[in-house]
C-alpha cells in the first residue's frame, strides 16, 4: 500500500510536505523506545510513536522506515522537523492515540512482519 | 598534591517515592561515613529538597555532599544535575517543578515522599508527582544544568528503561554531557565492550541507592586537591593532575 493512500484514508496531517509520499508501506511498528525500534522495526515500516526528539529521524533513516506517525496530537520538535525534511523522512501527525491508530492500520491490512 | 577521594554521586533519599523510608539524610550520612566514602551526591527524582539538610549533617562527619537532582526528561531519560550550591540546585528545581507532569503523588502506587529534618523527624510530605516526567527535552535539560553552572551526567546508560541509549537509541549529537554513569549492573569490562564509542566522555559509576545497604555498592575514585565541586569539575576535565578513575 502506498503511503499517500494511508494518509488519505486516516486523514493524517503531513508535517513534511516535501517528502516523497509515493513510497510503499510494508508494515508498521509501535514503540516509544528508540533502541527497541532499532532492533525490531523493518525497512518500509511505518513507525507509530509519541517520541518527538530529533533522534527519531536518525532511527527512521537508519532503518529505512516509510515514515513516522506522531500520535495523541504531538507535534515534532522544531529541530526534528527540520532534520526530517532534510532527510526526506515523512512525518505525519494525528489526534488518535497509538492504540486506535494501530487498529486502523491493521484494518487497512498492515501487519508487523 | 592531588589525592584519592571516593565518591558515590547518585543516592536517593526517602523523598524519592521509590526509596525505602530508612533512607533518611542522617542514616545515609552515617552509612557513607562507615564505608569510608568521602563525597556523596543526593539526587532525588525531580526534587532537591533534601540536599540542604544532608549537607548540614554531613559537615559534622567530614563528608562532602553535592547538591543534585535526577531529572526525568520529556523522553523519559534520566539526567543527573550536580550543583555547586544549594541555591543553584533550587534554581534548577524551580524549573523542574514548573515543567513537571501535573497531578499528586499516589502513595499507594508509587510510595511516600517524606521530608525529614536532621534528627529523622518527619516534617511533611512532598505532594508533587515526583515519579513523573517533565516536558523538557533532554537536550534542554543539559543546557539548563549548565546554565546553573552544574554538571550534567546521563544516568545509568546501561539501563534500558530511563537510560538515554535505551530511550533514544544513542546519545544525540550536540548534547554536552560532562559524564556518563554506568550503573552497578555492568562491570567495567562489559561497559567498555558495550559503550566504547562513548569513551571520549568521562565515565563514572555509582550506587543509585534506594536502600541503605545499596550505598557504596559502586563508587568512583577521583584524584583531586580537595573534595569540592570545583575540583570534581576539574577532575572530569582531567585538568592539572586531577582525574577520574573508572
Amino acid at each position: 500500500m502506498k503511503l499517500q493512500e494511508i494518509i488519505d484514508s486516516l486523514s493524517l496531517k503531513v508535517e513534511t510536505p516535501s517528502a516523497d509520499l509515493s513510497r510503499e508501506v510494508k508494515g508498521a511498528y509501535v514503540s516509544d523506545m528508540l533502541s527497541d525500534v532499532m532492533g525490531n522495526s523493518k525497512e518500509g515500516f511505518l513507525w507509530i510513536t509519541i517520541q518527538v526528539h530529533l533522534n527519531i529521524v536518525a532511527v527512521a533513516s537508519l532503518k529505512e522506515l516509510a515514515g513516522i506517525i506522531l500520535v495523541n496530537n504531538r507535534g515534532p520538535a522544531e529541530d526534528t522537523l527540520k532534520k526530517a525534511i532534510e532527510e526526506n523522512i515523512p512525518v505525519m501527525t494525528t489526534p488518535l492515540p497509538a492504540f486506535d491508530l494501530a487498529g486502523r492500520l491493521y484494518s487497512l491490512g498492515l501487519r508487523c512482519r | 598534591m592531588p589525592v584519592e577521594f571516593r565518591a558515590d554521586l547518585h543516592i536517593h533519599t526517602c523523598l524519592s517515592p521509590c526509596s525505602e523510608l530508612s533512607m533518611t539524610p542522617l542514616r545515609i550520612v552515617e552509612r557513607a561515613a562507615s564505608l569510608g566514602i568521602n563525597i556523596i551526591a543526593v539526587c532525588d527524582h525531580n526534587t532537591a529538597e533534601h540536599v540542604e539538610v544532608t549537607s548540614m549533617i554531613a559537615k559534622k562527619k567530614g563528608i562532602r555532599v553535592i547538591s543534585g537532582i535526577e531529572i526525568n526528561s520529556a523522553e523519559e531519560v534520566h539526567v543527573l544535575g550536580l550543583f555547586e550550591s544549594v541555591t543553584d540546585a533550587f534554581n534548577m528545581q524551580a524549573v523542574v517543578y514548573e515543567n513537571l507532569q501535573s497531578g499528586e503523588n499516589a502513595e499507594e502506587a508509587f510510595g511516600m515522599q517524606v521530608l525529614v529534618n536532621e534528627s529523622d523527624e518527619v516534617l511533611g510530605f512532598n505532594k508533587r508527582l515526583l515519579i513523573g516526567a517533565t516536558d523538557i527535552s533532554v537536550n534542554r535539560i543539559v543546557e539548563l544544568i549548565h546554565g546553573f553552572n552544574g554538571l550534567a551526567i546521563a544516568s545509568h546508560i546501561d539501563r534500558e528503561g530511563f537510560g538515554i541509549i535505551g530511550q533514544l537509541g544513542f546519545i544525540p549529537e550536540g548534547v554536552e554531557f560532562d559524564a556518563l554513569e554506568i550503573s552497578y549492573r555492568t562491570n567495567r569490562a562489559k561497559a567498555h565492550e558495550m559503550f566504547g564509542q562513548y569513551r571520549h566522555i568521562p565515565w563514572i559509576t555509582s550506587s543509585d541507592a534506594h536502600r541503605l545497604e545499596d550505598i557504596g555498592r559502586k563508587t568512583t575514585e577521583f584524584i583531586m586537591e580537595h573534595s569540592t565541586f570545583e575540583e570534581l569539575k576539574l577532575a572530569l576535565k582531567g585538568i592539572e593532575g586531577r582525574k577520574v578513575i573508572f
